[in-house]
Parts: structure tokens; sequence; C-alpha cells
């Protein structure tokens, strides 16, 4: 009896072949996977890195709705060109509270990993309400729609609170003011910007976009945008420290 | 059997449990509806209600048309098929390619003229993409395999289907997370986790049918008549399982609200990245290959009329490329901040896996032994040795461009545009419409194809649109790599970013062309079907070849 009878063990019992397949594509993910939870080099050892604020969140939150990670990148890598045409390689420690992760994987658009204030909040503003008005020969679709809709301020806690339990450490005051520090953050004149800059130091807290009322949709997405890849400071960090 | 009166009729257990379930899921969706904290949700848990109406009356009316006895196993001696919902996802699978692939069409011409984006929220780029991936892996590639694996599984046990409601509830099911997922896009709704972009209720949903589907497929195994289990069928299980064991792992998500559709993902930056592509990769492994790899072990043999070249070459091939596979996501994180012991793993392993795909190709090429002049006369059976050529091709062009010094040129760039479509339209696009030309006259009864020239004319067009795809692809793609990292003389880079962007204008104007081309071939197929379901006599005797075992 040859060994390639043996594997009629698998061809005469379904339940068999199960367990076979279900053992034989466990192992790689397992070893792939698993030692990214407890091997500490994993995510590099950095000051600066912080939790979104709530306008930044909901900024994200549109970036994912539109779909942006599908024509722009947020990952630079530590190639030669990358790294003078958009700056530091990009770290694990600055993507450690993106929920879902941005990282991207085809570049239509540049990346955008440090696009935070490279362009004033006016480029940004008119830009995205239509591309082709500054850049003539891009292909990037409109949003005329961002600067006429109003951000959802009522269920923003709920955001922050949901972001906690899957491990960004938002605090229990940075939740009670989520709504407050929305606002507060897109208005630098309303009488809350001083305790929202005390709950998210080193912030931007601007009209992004150049309109007075409610923060809209292009706010937040704005000031995601500026601050995207500004939380280090790459003048201080040691980067052998974290070679691995 | 057939002398049971009206009087003893009693519904199954399904039927008594299903049909109130369905009423009371009704009720849920209303008050769900009613609350919703979003419109998307609200029109998400509308189309819930009505569904699970509709399934409670089908279910209830169904019992009521009925006779006492539900369908017999056997009439005379021979296994009586359960062809129904077959019928459906044969059709559906028509129904969203051609849906899909006119969004593709559609997207690749708004990134050579943005005008065509409209500026409006639910048409733009960002949001048809996902569109145009779902409805073509998903869709039009997840019908077909519903199809034919409900199909192979019963032909090559010899047994029905198992399940009563069952089967049609994998069909429908399915169908209806299309509609949600498909829907939910142009809405916004979206967890940005490519070909895993459903939010977390499309997702729980897509997770019932799927077990159940993996339970209609094992028990229909479990009670076969043959002793053997069938290589294809090997495939079709690992595909089922797999996909299940992924779909669970890179899902998990907390909902901001029971009543809202956005939700945050479990994972969280660089372990989101790892789970997303050992996700996303297998989706490609798993879905795209094994699944699609049974069609090739069934009807390759079947429409050639010859035995499956090597028995043996199919076992190592399925335990190492299942085994292999799933260690290849890492390559699409290439120089990222993902550490390198796992990017060097991904990339070795992405390297062996090419000798399995080669060995698959191999067994599925060589099977024409004997029969090569078929090529000449059988244009459904050139379409499917060529898909397995396709498949060949792309198998090469993969671990390739999974070594790091490759990909740090083409990551990024529109190369693996080109290298997923010369898959997706090569081998899956072309594997399944030999599968249907095949399936359609079997499960309508007919004695052949309403014309065999329209299946060359098919051939022919979608050939030359692949060409140009993915021969713009190539160009574009390697063009846009070299210009990113041209430097010059002066230790400068050399182009901008948008002076890239304006190079790939003539390959995007190409590439839309292929597209259609594409598109057009399979609207030819949809006529074909249509006229051979409609127009065409009806098969006077059932044709006697039944599959032998694998041995």
């Amino acid at each position: 009896m040859s060994l390639w009878n043996r594997h009629a063990i698998f061809e005469k019992n379904s339940i068999i072949l199960i367990a076979g397949i279900l053992a034989v594509i466990a192992i790689g993910g397992l070893v792939e996977i698993t030692p990214l939870f407890y091997l500490k080099s994993t995510i590099e050892v950095v000051d600066g890195v912080r939790p979104y604020t709530p306008l930044e969140l909901t900024g994200r939150n549109i970036y994912v709705r539109e779909g942006c990670y599908l024509c722009h990148s947020q990952m630079i890598r530590p190639l030669r060109d990358e790294v003078e045409r958009y700056g530091h390689y990009s770290l694990a420690a600055e993507s450690m509270y993106d929920h879902p992760f941005q990282w991207g994987s085809k570049r239509t658009g540049p990346d955008l990993a440090r696009v935070g204030a490279k362009y004033s909040d006016d480029w940004h503003v008119r830009h995205l309400i239509d591309p082709r008005a500054i850049v003539p020969q891009s292909v990037m679709p409109g949003y005329p729609a961002l600067a006429e809709t109003d951000v959802d301020v009522e269920n923003i806690a709920a955001h922050l609170r949901t972001s906690r339990a899957v491990g960004v450490p938002y605090t229990d005051e940075q939740i009670a003011n989520a709504k407050v520090d929305l606002k507060a953050q897109a208005d630098p004149d309303s009488p809350d910007a001083d305790a929202f800059q005390k709950r998210y130091p080193k912030t931007i807290a601007r009209n992004f976009d150049g309109k007075p009322g409610n923060p809209t949709e292009l706010d937040a997405l704005i000031a995601y945008l500026q601050m995207l890849g500004t939380l280090v400071d790459f003048k201080l960090y040691d980067e052998k420290a974290n070679l691995r | 059997m057939t002398t049971a009166s009206i009087g003893s009729k009693s519904m199954t257990i399904g039927e008594a449990i299903l049909a109130p379930l369905f009423l009371v899921l009704a009720f849920l969706c209303l008050i769900g509806a009613a609350m919703a904290h979003d419109t998307a949700f609200a029109f998400h848990a509308s189309l819930g209600c009505v569904a699970s109406l509709l399934a409670a009356f089908a279910i209830i009316n169904g019992y009521y048309d009925r006779s006492a006895e539900l369908p017999p196993q056997e009439i005379n001696g021979r296994p009586n098929y359960n062809l129904g919902p077959i019928k459906f996802a044969s059709v559906a699978a028509v129904f969203w390619g051609i849906a899909g692939f006119t969004v593709g069409v559609l997207i690749a011409s708004q990134l050579a003229w943005p005008a065509l984006n409209f500026d409006l929220p639910w048409t733009t780029f960002g949001r048809l993409r996902p569109l145009h991936t779902s409805a073509v892996i998903f869709a039009f590639g997840g019908n077909v395999l519903i199809a034919t694996s409900f199909y192979v599984v019963q032909k090559t046990c010899r047994v029905r289907l198992a399940g009563y409601i069952a089967p049609w509830f994998v069909v429908l099911g399915y169908n209806f997370f299309i509609v949600i997922a498909g829907t939910g896009y142009l809405l916004g709704v979206t967890q940005s986790k490519e070909y895993a972009e459903p939010e977390w209720y499309a997702d729980l949903w897509l997770t019932i049918v799927w077990v159940t589907y993996l339970l209609v497929f094992l028990m229909t195994l479990i009670k076969r008549k043959e002793p053997h289990i069938f290589v294809a069928n090997w495939f079709y299980l690992a595909f089922i399982v797999t996909i299940a064991v992924l779909h669970l792992g890179n899902n998990p998500a907390q909902p901001v609200s029971f009543l809202g559709s956005k939700s945050y993902i479990a994972w969280g930056g660089v372990q989101d990245a790892m789970f997303q592509w050992w996700y996303g990769h297998n989706a490609v492994g798993f879905f795209l290959t094994a699944g699609f790899l049974a069609i090739m072990y069934y009807f390759i043999p079947k429409r050639a009329e010859r035995p499956i070249y090597s028995y043996r070459l199919s076992i190592i091939h399925f335990w190492a490329l299942i085994f292999l596979y799933i260690w290849a996501g890492p390559h699409h994180l290439h120089y990222t901040a993902l550490p390198d012991w796992a990017q060097t793993l991904g990339m070795t392993f992405s390297i062996m896996l090419w000798m399995p795909s080669w060995g698959g190709m191999i067994n599925g090429l060589m099977t024409l032994s004997g029969a090569w002049d078929k090529l000449r006369t059988d244009p459904v059976l050139r379409m499917l040795v060529v898909s397995v050529a396709f498949y060949g091709m792309a198998t090469f062009e993969g671990p390739m461009m999974s070594i790091k010094v490759v990909n740090s040129l083409s990551h990024y760039t529109d190369w693996t545009i080109g290298h997923v479509h010369s898959g997706a339209l090569g081998w899956v696009g072309f594997v399944s419409f030999g599968a249907l030309y095949c399936l359609v006259p079997w499960l309508w009864d007919r004695k052949g194809l309403y014309s065999l020239k329209l299946v060359n004319w098919h051939f022919w067009i979608s050939t030359i649109g692949i060409v140009l795809y993915i021969s713009a692809m190539w160009v574009s793609g390697i063009l846009q790599g070299l210009m990113w990292r041209a430097y010059t003389s002066l230790g400068f880079l050399e182009y901008s970013f948008i002076e890239s962007v304006e190079a790939m204008h003539p390959f995007y104007i190409i590439r839309a062309a292929g597209g259609a081309l594409f598109l057009i071939g399979a609207l030819i197929m949809a006529f074909n079907l249509w006229m051979t379901v409609n127009a065409s006599e009806a098969e006077e005797t059932e044709a006697a070849v039944l599959l032998q075992p694998a041995e």
C-alpha cells in the first residue's frame, strides 16, 4: 500500500477532510498575526501620537466614507524618492489609534501621510470643492456637498466611547465634552476653545472652511487632513532606538 | 410515498421555525427603520423588513402549495437533483456580471475623464469602486461559485442537495447581502477594508448565510453515494471553510449604535493592516482561486470528455496551495510599517506559491491530452482552457511582484491593477463564462447552446479587451513607478506627482476601451444564454454520462 493510498482517509471522510483543511490554513495566519500583538518591537516608542479630536475623527470618518483611501495612500515607504517627495517614512506608531487603518494600496493621487500643514486651509477648501480649479490635470472628483452639510454633532460622544471600547485611550473627560470640543475646534473664538486646548494639547483650532456657523463636513475633513503626519516631531525622534 | 393524503401534511421543523422567525425579524427591522440614527440604516432596515416578510410569505405559501411529501431523494433509482436554486444563482451571476462590468467601465472612464464623477456624493469614484469590486467578485463570482458548487456536489456525490429550504436560503440570502452591500456603498456605508467594505450588520447576515452554505455543502457530502469525495469538492470545501475563517477574523467590529450603520473595527493600525491583507490576499486565494479551480476540475474534464491528467498532482497541488496561500498576505505591505520579519515571510511564501499554482495549471491544461483538436471546434472548451492559461500567467506575475525590489516599483501603481485584471478577467471571468455555457443547457435540459458562433465572438472580443486592458496597465504602471523615482543629473526628483497623473491619460482611455470590449462580450453571452433557454429545443433524453470518481 503506497503512501498515495493513505490520502483516501481524506477522500472518504468529509469531517476529516474539513479538519485537515482547517489545520493547514490555520498555521500561516497564526504565525504571521499573533506575534504582532505581543512583540514590543512591532510599534515604535515615540512621543506625540494622540487620539483624534472629535472634529478630526469626524473628518476621518468622512475620508473613510468617501473612499479616499482608494486613490491616496497614507504610508510613506523608506525609499529615497518617497522620503524626499513626502517626508519621513511612516512609523507604525503613527497609525496605532487608527480603526481602521488607512495605509491604502494605490496612488492614483499622491500619498497623504504627511499632507498636514503642507497647504493652506483655503487651498483645501477650493481643491475639495473643485480640484481642477487648482490643479488642472487632476482626475479627482469634486466634493461640493461637503461645504453644505453640517456634521452630526449629537452622536459624537458615542463615537469616542466606541473608539475607546476598541482600544483608543480617550479619557472620561474627553468623552463627556465631545460635543463641546467638536464645535470649539472649528470656532477658535468660542468660550470653550481654551478648555478644548487643555484636553487636546498642541492641536489646531481654526475655522477651517472659513464660513461662520456650525462646523461643516468640509471643516471636519480639512481638520483631519491638516493634522496628518504632524504628531511626531522627527527632530527629536531617535531612529536607532527603534531599529527592528 | 405517493399515496399520502393532504390530511397528514405537516410542516417540517425548518418551516415551523423559520416562518415565525422571519416574522420576528421583519418586526425588528421595522423598529430599526423607525428608530434609525442615519438614513442608510433606515433604508437597509426597511429592505430587511420587506425581505423578511417576503421570506415568511414564501415559506408559508410554499407549505400550502406543496404536497404532503417533500420532494423525493430519488426517482426510479436515480437521484432527484435540486436544480431550482442553481438556476436562480446562474441567472443572478449573469445579471451581476453585467452590472459589475458596467460599473467597471464607468469608473475606468472616470479616471480618463473626471467630469464623469458628476461631483454628486453617490457617483464619485470612491463610492463606485467598491461597488465594482464587490459586484464582480462577490456578486458575479459568488453566484457562479454557489451555482456550480451546488451542481457539482450533487452530480459527483449522486445525491440530492441536502436541505429543503436551506439551499434557497443560501442563494436568496446571499443575493440579499449583495443588495445591502451595494446600496450601502452608494450611500457611503463602508468600513474601508478593501473587499470587506460592508458594515457590521451586513457582515452578521453574511455569516449566517455562509454557515448555512457550509452546512448544505457538508451535509450533501456526508450523504453521498460515491465512496470518494471528488477533487472539485475538496477545493469547494476549502473555499467555503476558509472564507468563513477569513470573514470572521477580519471583521470583528463594535457598532457605534445598534440602530446606526457606523462601526469601529476591533483591530488598529499595523495589526489591522496585517489582518486586512491576510483576508484580502486570501479572498483572492480561496474565493477567486480555490473556488474557481474546483470549477476547472469539474468542467474541463467534463467538456473535454477526458479524465483529469494526474490524480497525484491534484493531491499535492491541493494541500500545497491551501497551505502556502494563507502566508502570502504581507506582500501587500512591503516596505510599510509592518515589521520586516512578516514582510520577508510573506515574500518567501508568495514565491513558493508559484509551484502549486502551476501544478494546478498543468493539471488543467494536460487534461486536454488527446483532445487538443477540440479547441478548434468547441469555443466553450477554448474559453475554459484559455482561462487556465491566464491563471498560469497571473500566478507567475504575482510571485514576481511579491519580490521586494520589484514591489518597490510596482506597488501603489497601475501595474497591480493590471495584474489583478489578468487574473480577474482572464482566469475568473473566462472560467466562469465557460462554466455558465456548460451549465445553462444542462440545467434547462437543452440539447446545446443557441449559438456556438456567438460564443466564438464572445471569446475573441473579450480576449482583445483583456489584452488591451492589461498591456495598458503594464505600461502605465511601470511608467508611473519610474517617473516617481526618476532623478535629474543634479540629484532632484525629476517629475512632480501631477506630471505622472497627466502621463496616464492615454493608457486610461485604452483601459476603458478594453473594459468596454469585455462588457460587450458578456452582453453577447447574456443574449446567447437567454436564447438557449427560451428558443432552443428541449432535450428528449438526458445524457446518460455520469462522472466517475477521482480514482
